[in-house]
Order: structure tokens, then sequence, then C-alpha cells
């Protein structure tokens, strides 16, 4: 038997007290799709760090065709043809697609963009190589990533959660490209946590947990419950049942929003109305970028609109349009931005002293100074009923993992008793289990009649969470769909526009 | 000479310093770093040019000198900047007051000594045209800026190293993570930076005004980088502003010749306050900023 392309023996990297990776041992075979399965938080990224020579390895060996290399720089391991798409993609957006080509692979832009146009009929990734790069949407951007690597002619292309960012028919496409380049006998590894996408493409699974192998298998000959044991330690937890509810008074209006950003790469929103009533949970779908965050600063007051516009936005049936965050808290409005350092929380601010951000009406204040025992009491609180793994309210805010710095600020944001929350990306970076209880308290806050508008990629989460999904597309919002009558493949044609502009 | 072409025949000049300062911030700027120590190393260069000029070294000597002196300082800034990782604009300032500091002693003993500077050179033919021929006599230093423009230009729209500055600009995590060694080259881009400051002081000590007088840079190094930002870190517009600034300071000195009503402190002041009324309008236009701006600029950059 010949030896494997790639051979890691005993590979460890530890950052400070955490071990992110554990003596790991992995074989990735000529001409495989061999995939990393495992949670965020399980080592995957920073093992293709330590194959792309990003990072170095504090012990273990790599063996490329059977003889030992020592991959000291990305340039090291692109020189043995080791090719790699970031999942936040490394291109340059002021410049066009064949200049961020060109940084990569010699040659004239002329012979490059022949090249790029060839390369895109052979393996269906077209794109025009004189675009400007912000002007290219998410998975056009995937693709000159793509095309970047396939330019040098790699033996091994590693693909870090590739699928997170595309629509359900893009990831066809995406397969389909894949599936030809192994063809022609490239490798690939392929990162993800989507148990049927693995099942779908991958000839091998290497799964990680904790930062250490549990597994190596052929994923075909095992469902997604054992490669689920395998990746969590315990089974998938169990979909949630929203029970019907009545529609309570509206609560959040948006009537015919129209908004042109000042950030030049920002997305124009035109004509977003939505209806968010009492005890329903309204999921807004689409692929970032199309006007999201554009929305969310809008809805949270960050972005304010001219007085003769107030009326566009209205809270608990008053015109806010023109009023900043703290006078739409102070109607009962709460909000769990996605960039969770920075604007969620202080990262150099402890625990405590973030809850006093937004939490302050809760009897932290005592004649205007802070009470640092009712801080620290409800910091405490917090933590206990969210079950946030920290030293204690004094932790800086900084220090916590993305998941557990989730729970907290959605704990502290849900402590404020809202009637109307806004949660974005509630569960980007969380891991299965705090997810789920993420999930879980959102419904529970339904049922208590709070609305609850979510922004999220997952498709599946607001699927499982919705009782109403409206998509964003460039800037537009399609009509109202009910997930229980509506498949994902539908809610993926309004993510692409393919069912034409929403009204 | 009537004052048009008073002031045609002597911007080019006027605006060399600024020029040349200004090209070398723009390179160091594109590739992310924000250097504030333009004036102190443009006071230092000044110094030193002038003192291997009054010592009988000759003009070369004195701008390879004041190269060298500029080089020193930009050391400093990107051993600490750089290489420490300390605050850009920090370090920037000290760096800056350094470099005064340093031009005060050295060239304490030279104050308010004179030289000789450069013969100027006509273009033949055209410097013979009515009004506009004053343009085409210049010393051999302003020639050779005009040509460093064009070849800075040059290198940022057609050379892969002018891709490649922007890029380490733009995204310094990303050009590292494809192979390039951005410390390294940020490094040689401030090299470059200091030596043209050291090369503008020169200029400015031993050719536009070939004296030494303490404190002579007078606030040229702010407004090269003012003329960096003003120009939207585009080798065109930095050219035109810094000839814009040139004819300007000439202007005040016709209206004041010609005996305008109107104080001459007001009149020196003007072209400051034209620069900060186009910074002005050029910086309300986010859109502009945004796509040639440079997105990593005084950022600390470390692997």
């Amino acid at each position: 038997m010949p030896a494997p392309l790639l051979s890691l023996r005993k590979m460890t990297k530890t950052y400070g007290q955490t071990v992110a990776n554990s003596a790991i041992d992995l074989d990735v075979a000529e001409g495989s799709i061999h995939a990393i399965l495992g949670e965020n938080g399980a080592g995957k990224s920073t093992l293709m760090k330590l194959i792309y020579g990003v990072e170095r390895p504090d012990e273990g060996e790599v063996l490329w065709n059977g003889i030992p290399v020592h991959l000291t720089s990305p340039a090291e391991a692109r020189r043995l043809g080791i090719g790699m798409v970031f999942q936040h993609f490394s291109l340059f957006e002021t410049l066009t697609v064949v200049e961020n080509i060109s940084l990569i692979v010699p040659g004239s832009k002329a012979d490059l963009a022949a090249r790029i146009r060839a390369l895109g009929q052979d393996f269906g990734l077209t794109v025009d190589p004189f675009a400007d790069v912000h002007a290219l949407s998410v998975g056009e951007r995937q693709r000159v990533e793509i095309i970047r690597c396939l330019l040098t002619e790699p033996r091994l292309l590693i693909l870090d959660e590739p699928t997170s960012v595309l629509p359900p028919q893009a990831v066809g496409l995406l397969f389909e490209t894949l599936r030809r380049l192994r063809a022609k006998g490239v490798s690939i590894l392929f990162i993800s946590h989507k148990l049927d996408e693995i099942r779908a493409l991958c000839d091998r699974a290497t799964i990680l947990r904790g930062g250490r192998v549990t597994g190596d298998v052929d994923p075909r000959q095992h469902d997604s419950h054992d490669l689920a044991r395998m990746m969590i330690g315990r089974d998938m937890p169990a979909p949630l049942h929203l029970a019907p509810m009545p529609a309570g008074e509206v609560r959040l209006e948006l009537a015919a929003l129209d908004h042109t950003p000042d950030d030049p790469f920002g997305i124009a929103l035109a004509g977003v109305s939505l209806r968010l009533h009492a005890g329903e949970i309204l999921g807004i779908a689409g692929i970032s970028g199309n006007g999201q965050s554009e929305l969310s600063r809008l809805i949270s007051g960050e972005t304010l609109l001219p007085a003769s516009r107030r009326d566009e936005i209205r809270m608990m049936d008053q015109p806010v349009g023109n009023i900043g965050p703290a006078a739409r808290r102070a109607l009962g409005f709460a909000f769990v931005p996605e960039e969770r350092l920075g604007r969620g929380a202080v990262p150099e601010m402890s625990l405590a002293d973030n809850s006093l951000l937004t939490a302050h009406p809760l009897g932290l204040l005592k004649r205007g100074l802070i009470d640092r025992q009712a801080e620290a009491a409800f910091t405490a609180a917090c933590i206990a009923d969210f079950d946030v793994r920290t030293s204690g309210p004094e932790a800086e805010a900084g220090s916590l993992s993305g998941g557990n710095l989730q729970k907290f600020i959605m704990g502290r944001e849900i402590s404020l008793q809202p009637r109307l929350l806004f949660v974005a990306q509630p569960t980007w970076g969380v891991d299965v289990g705090a997810a789920t209880a993420i999930r879980q308290r959102l419904v529970k806050m339904r049922n208590e009649g709070v609305a609850v508008l979510v922004i999220s990629e997952e498709l599946e989460e607001l699927f499982e969470i919705c009782d109403r999904i409206q998509v964003l597309h460039k800037g537009a919002l399609s009509p109202s769909l009910d997930p229980r009558s509506t498949r994902p493949e539908e809610i993926g044609r309004w993510m692409i526009g393919a069912v034409g502009v929403a009204a | 000479m009537s004052g048009i072409e008073f002031i045609l025949a002597g911007m080019l000049a006027a605006a060399t310093p600024f020029l040349l300062a200004a090209l070398g911030e723009l390179v160091v700027e594109r590739a992310g770093v924000l250097n504030l120590g333009l004036e102190g190393m443009m006071a230092l260069g000044a110094a030193i040019g002038f003192i291997v000029v009054y010592e009988g070294g000759g003009h070369v000597a004195a701008f390879v000198a004041a190269g060298f002196a500029g080089v020193g300082l930009a050391l400093i800034f990107a051993g600490l900047a750089l290489g420490l990782r300390a605050n850009q604009v920090a370090v920037g300032l000290a760096v800056g007051i350094l470099g005064q500091g340093l031009s005060s002693l050295v060239g304490n003993s030279y104050e308010s000594l004179t030289i000789t500077g450069l013969p100027k050179l006509a273009f033949p033919g055209l410097s013979d045209l009515p009004v506009v021929g004053g343009m085409f006599v210049q010393d051999i230093v302003v020639w050779l800026s005009l040509v460093a423009t064009a070849a800075i230009w040059a290198m940022f729209r057609y050379s892969r190293l002018g891709l490649v500055l922007r890029a380490i600009g733009e995204n310094p995590t990303a050009a590292r993570a494809i192979g390039y060694r951005v410390i390294a080259l940020r490094l040689w881009a401030v090299v470059f930076g200091g030596a043209m400051a050291g090369f503008a002081g020169a200029y400015a000590a031993t050719v536009y005004t070939p004296l030494w007088a303490d404190g002579m840079i007078a606030g040229r190094g702010w407004i090269a980088l003012a003329l960096v930002v003003f120009g939207t870190w585009l080798t065109g517009r930095i050219f035109f502003g810094a000839l814009l600034f040139g004819a300007l300071s000439l202007a005040s000195l016709v209206a004041q010749t010609e005996g305008w009503a109107v104080p001459s402190q007001l009149l020196s002041s003007l072209p400051y306050i034209v620069t900060i009324v186009v910074l002005g309008i050029i910086t309300s236009n986010k859109k502009l900023l945004k796509l040639n701006g440079v997105a990593s600029l005084g950022e600390t950059f470390g692997p």
C-alpha cells in the first residue's frame, strides 16, 4: 500500500492552559475527500493552521508522501502542494479578482484571466476576473479563493467550513466541483460540523472532540447518530416543538423601510416591511452580507433615521426611528448583537461591569452610584442560570470562549425581561449543547409572550424555533413564509434571489 | 516679473519638500504604517544636509547623508513600532520629537549661516515660452522629484510590488496567510519613507532656502502628512496637493509685496486654511476614503 499523501503523528499544540490539539494522528490518502468533523472549539481550526504552516506544533511530526517535513510557513506548505480556502476569506477587497490571484500565482494579468476563465469552465467556478472583490457575493468570493488555490496546482486542498456561507443550492455546486477535483487526483480535507454533508461527500472522516481524535471512520457506513455521538459525546438533543399561540399585539413594525448606508461596501435596504407580534418568533434568514448588519443597526438604534421618517420603525406602537438605543431599551427592547466582543460586551471589563451596561435599571445603582453587591449578585445569578463556564463575576469578558460569552450576554438581556428581544446569530460559535439551551430559552420567552426577532444564517435553527421566516436578499425582505409548510429548498431560492424581488 | 509668473516659476520648487516627504509617507501608509515622525525626520535631514554642504562636502553627499539620517530615525521607529509592536502613533510622535531635538543639537553652531544652493537647469525650448517659461527652469532635485512621482505612480498602478504593498496595508493577516513577510515589507517601506523625509529636509535647507535656522522645517512634515490623506493615498492627487500648497505659499508672498490691505499673518496662514478646508471636503466623502483608504493603517500587527 502506498504511503498516504499526508500523515500527522502525535500533533500537539497548547495555547497557555488550553490544549487545542492533543496527540492527533491523521492520514489523508491520495485522491480522497477526507472530513475533519468536530464541534466549535474541538480543535479543527488549530489543526488546519498546523498543516498549513500558520502555527507550529509543540510536538509531533508531519509526513508528506511518507517523508518527514517541517511546515514553518504558509509559503512552505504551498511549495509542497498544500492549498487552503479560509472560512473568513483572505481576499483583498479593494483589489480585483485577477490582482488578488496574481499575489500568489506568477504570470501576466491577461494570461491569468484566461486561466481563471478556463478553470471556471472545467470546474463550474465562473467568476469575472476583472471584477472588484468587494462587489462580489459571498459564494463568488469563495469561488475566487478556490480558483486561487487551484492555480497553484495543489495536491491537497483544505476547505475550512466551506458550506457555512452558502445557500443550499450553492452547496450542491460546490460538492460537484470537489468531486471533479477528486477525479483529477487532488485530495481534499473538508472541515465541517454538518453530519449530512460529510456523509454525502466524504470517503473518510476523522472526528475530533476536545482536541483529541474520537473516531476515524468511513462516514457512509455510519448513520448521523453514531457520528454525532463521536462528535459531542452523547446523542443529538431532540428538536423543539412550538405549541401554537394566539398572535398578540404588534411589538415591532417596519414599514417600507429604505436605507442607504454611508459605507460604500454596505448594502442598501429597500422597502423592508415586517410585523412582529407578542408571543411569536420571527426569523430573518439569508446569507450574511445581504443587509443583515444594516438592518440590525437600524432596529437596535445604532443607525438613526431623520425625525421625518421616524414612523418607519415602530416599537410597542411608538415611532422610534429617530431615537437612540437607550430610549428604545426604555420601551422594553433588548438586543444581542452578532459581535460579542466590542458590541455585546466590552472585552477588557469584568463580567460584573458588563452586566451594568444594560442591566443598570434593575437596581444595580444606588443614588447614581454603582451598588457593587447588587452588581455581583446579578452577575452571579446570570452565570448560574445560563450555565456560563467562568471563574466568576470578576472574570474579564474577553477571557471567555465565544459560546460562554454568548450565554452570558443572552442571560443579561433576558434578565431585563424585555417585551421585544432581538438576537442576531444566537448560536454562532456555540457548541451543540449550549446552542440547544439558548434555543430552548428563546422558545420559553416566546411562550411567555415576548416578541422575539432572530437573524440567523443557520436555516436548520430557524426551522426549529420560528413561527414565521422572512428571507433577506440584497437588502429586500421576502414575504412571510411558514416553516411548517415550506421546504428548505424554497427558502434557499429566496436566499439566492431566484423567486423574483420581494415588494 | 508679474505675480503670476513668479508663482508659476517658483511653485514646483516650493512644492518639492512637501512632495518628497509625502511620497515617502504614501509608501509607508499604503503598507499600513502611520509614521507621525515625518517632521523630525525632515528636520534632522535638513540639519545634516546643511552641515555637509557648509563643511564643503557638496550637495550629493549632503543628500546621501540626510537620507541616512532619515533612515536612522526610521529604523528606531520600525524597531519599536514593528519589532516590539508598540503603538505607532506614540512611537511616531516620540521619534519626531527626537529628530527635532537632534537637529537643534547638531545645528546649534551653524545657526543663521548660509550656503549656495543648486544651479537651475532649463528645459530647452519650453523655458523660452512666455508666462509659463519659468516653470521649465528648475534645479536638478525638482526634476528628479517629478521622476520619482511618476515612478511611484507607476509602481502602485502597474507593478507587483505596488500590489503587494497595497495588500499588506489592507489586510496584513490575509497577506501573511498567503505567504508574504508583512513585517519585513513594512520595514522596507518605513526605511524608504525615512530616506525620502531626509531628502525633503535636505532640499529645504540646502537648495530651496540655503540657510540653517533652528525650527526651519516649520510644520512642513505635518503638511506632508496631511497631503497624503488629502490626496486619499493616490499619487497624482498628492502631487497636485503639494503643488497647490506651494503655489498658495508663493501667492501669499505676492499679495504682501503688492501691498494688499490684508494682514500679512492672515496671508501666511492662507495655505494652511486652504489645506484644512480641502481636507475637510475630501474626508467628508466616505466612499472615496473607503475605496482608496488603507484599512489596517496604524494598527499594530504581529504574527
